[in-house]
């Protein structure tokens, strides 16, 4: 994995012509039966070949400390599958990616959550996979508590929660995080407007916390507020990149 | 593909960088871990105690079964069943779970950066908990037929120690290679099912080996190549106070190494590609 532990030094990300290809196993290809026919019978390149799927070609960029990046682009564009290669889910097929610090990858607020279990120990399980110790949560149990406004439901298991509810308590765990690296997708919904109002305050403590921010977001709103640079990703390349405003307008532009 | 960019200029390192991050993220694996076994217990009021019960039921039937149809004493084969049953469930959890630990976890692979070896780590220490409870039969059969113990009961723990490992790296290598390839789980499971009659389990092998029967003794000989009855020996013996023999460890550890290498090898070349295939 090219991501380093916690480093004190300076975070940064660094890639260098990296592409994602993604092979396609139907049932067929998948099997080992093809692959062993394949080999045996011949005819090996047309069939034992898995079809590919570039998601993302040629991507060169450089992130250092304080870099607040916003990613725009279609749905399908590759904004997902560059968070996942930022966050060295997806390692580079060809060319080089380069991780410098803890990365705290908030793609799902769902993942990692376990319905039998409470609210409270839900809370210490995200912590964990989002990189923190057990220490660490167990201080800031209390602070996310309040912020959820959940009170004694924090003792009930999780599959008693409303969508709403489980939403506070993702947001409120992944808010309270010190992240050195902060890839946020969107798809932080489905909160009452109060409640929105209150967590964007913690976003953005959450951010100025953190040493880099990536942001995918349809949000020109959210975006404006949270960053300062962006990237338009278009059919898996990168097709502008530069300042917030200079991007927005000519990924807007284009729609117009 | 032109001006092919090596992508990985450091394999083998990569490759140990991910088990020894994954170790470094016990406090993860290590809760999940307990988590997983005190799922069990929610709403139900015995929890994994309900497993260690089904074995030792099990384990008890097929001791009675067997003494009869063998011939041989209870008192020799009960225990021989029910040690042979706790070290087997280990081994069977570790392989049949192994063949889908990334499968299983997909979500999480997909979401959060962690090593691989994070989720072979916490199937093992699973596996162990779960040996930790079923290991309460052990104990409860000492009260009804006493062994004769003595200190090289103490064996018991190197032994262990070594079944873990070894329950690591076949996890690690069996999970990615079915990731990749699907048709491999069933196979899997059905070939561990299998083992399970092969392996002298239920039945006693040096009673085979010193049969009168020349055909039997001969075909008995044939179970030494079965990898999993030096795992069971190196357990067995000292919990049940019988002597033991080198070869059983020196197969052991061969197995250790032989078995860790190979995986090194699948993870330099494989272990980036698992998120990509899950």
């Amino acid at each position: 994995m090219s991501v380093s532990e916690s480093t004190n030094g300076p975070v940064s990300i660094t890639t260098k012509d990296a592409c994602v290809d993604f092979p396609i196993f139907d049932a067929r290809s998948r099997s080992l039966k093809k692959t062993v026919m394949g080999l045996v019978g011949g005819n090996i390149d047309s069939a034992a070949k898995v079809p590919v799927i570039a998601a993302l070609r040629d991507v060169t960029l450089s992130l250092d400390h304080g870099a607040r990046v916003g990613l725009v682009g279609h749905n399908g564009a590759g904004k997902s599958t560059l968070l996942r290669l930022l966050s060295g889910i997806y390692e580079p097929t060809r060319g080089v990616a380069t991780i410098r610090g803890r990365v705290a990858p908030v793609f799902d607020l769902g993942v990692g959550m376990d319905p039998e279990i409470s609210g409270l120990e839900n809370i210490m399980v995200r912590g964990l996979f989002l990189g923190m110790t057990r220490k660490q949560m167990q201080e800031r149990v209390d602070d996310i508590a309040d912020f959820t406004e959940l009170g004694d439901f924090l003792r009930m298991p999780l599959r008693t929660y409303s969508t709403g509810m489980r939403v506070r308590l993702a947001l409120g765990v992944v808010t309270s995080i010190d992240p050195e690296i902060l890839l946020l997708d969107e798809g932080i919904g489905a909160v009452d407007a109060a409640f929105l109002e209150k967590s964007k305050q913690r976003l953005v403590e959450l951010v100025a916390r953190s040493g880099l921010l990536v942001f995918a977001s349809h949000s020109d709103e959210f975006l404006r507020e949270l960053c300062d640079t962006a990237i338009w990703m278009e059919h898996g390349q990168i097709k502008q990149q530069g300042e917030l405003d200079e991007v927005l307008r000519a990924y807007k532009g284009q729609h117009a | 593909m032109t001006a092919l960019a090596q992508p990985d200029a450091r394999p083998w390192r990569k490759a140990v960088d991910d088990l020894a991050g994954g170790w470094r993220q016990r406090q993860l694996w290590g809760h999940l871990g307990w988590q997983d076994i005190r799922q069990r217990y929610r709403r139900s009021l015995l929890g994994p105690i309900w497993i260690t019960i089904s074995m030792a039921v099990t384990a008890v039937a097929l001791g009675i079964l067997y003494a009869g149809l063998f011939g041989i004493e209870l008192a020799t084969l009960l225990p021989h069943v029910l040690v042979g049953f706790v070290v087997w469930n280990f081994i069977s959890g570790c392989i049949a779970e192994g063949s889908e630990v990334f499968i299983a976890n997909e979500g999480l692979i997909k979401h959060l950066p962690a090593p691989l070896s994070v989720h072979v780590y916490r199937l093992v220490w699973r596996q162990l908990l779960f040996f930790a409870h079923n290991f309460i039969v052990y104990l409860v059969m000492l009260l009804v037929f006493p062994q004769p113990l003595r200190w090289t009961v103490l064996a018991v723990i190197p032994a262990v120690v070594l079944l873990a490992l070894n329950g690591a790296w076949v996890a690690l290598a069996v999970g990615i290679i079915t990731t990749r390839f699907r048709d491999i789980v069933p196979i899997t499971q059905s070939v561990v099912q299998l083992m399970f009659f092969m392996t002298p389990i239920v039945w006693i092998y040096e009673n085979l080996l010193n049969s009168d029967n020349p055909a039997i003794a001969e075909r008995a000989r044939l179970a030494e190549f079965n990898p999993f009855l030096h795992f069971l020996e190196i357990i067995r013996r000292p919990l049940l106070g019988q002597d033991q023999h080198l070869r059983h460890w020196v197969v052991v550890l061969a197995i250790t190494v032989v078995g860790w290498a190979l995986t090194m090898v699948v993870m330099r070349r494989y272990r980036s590609r698992v998120s990509y295939w899950v």
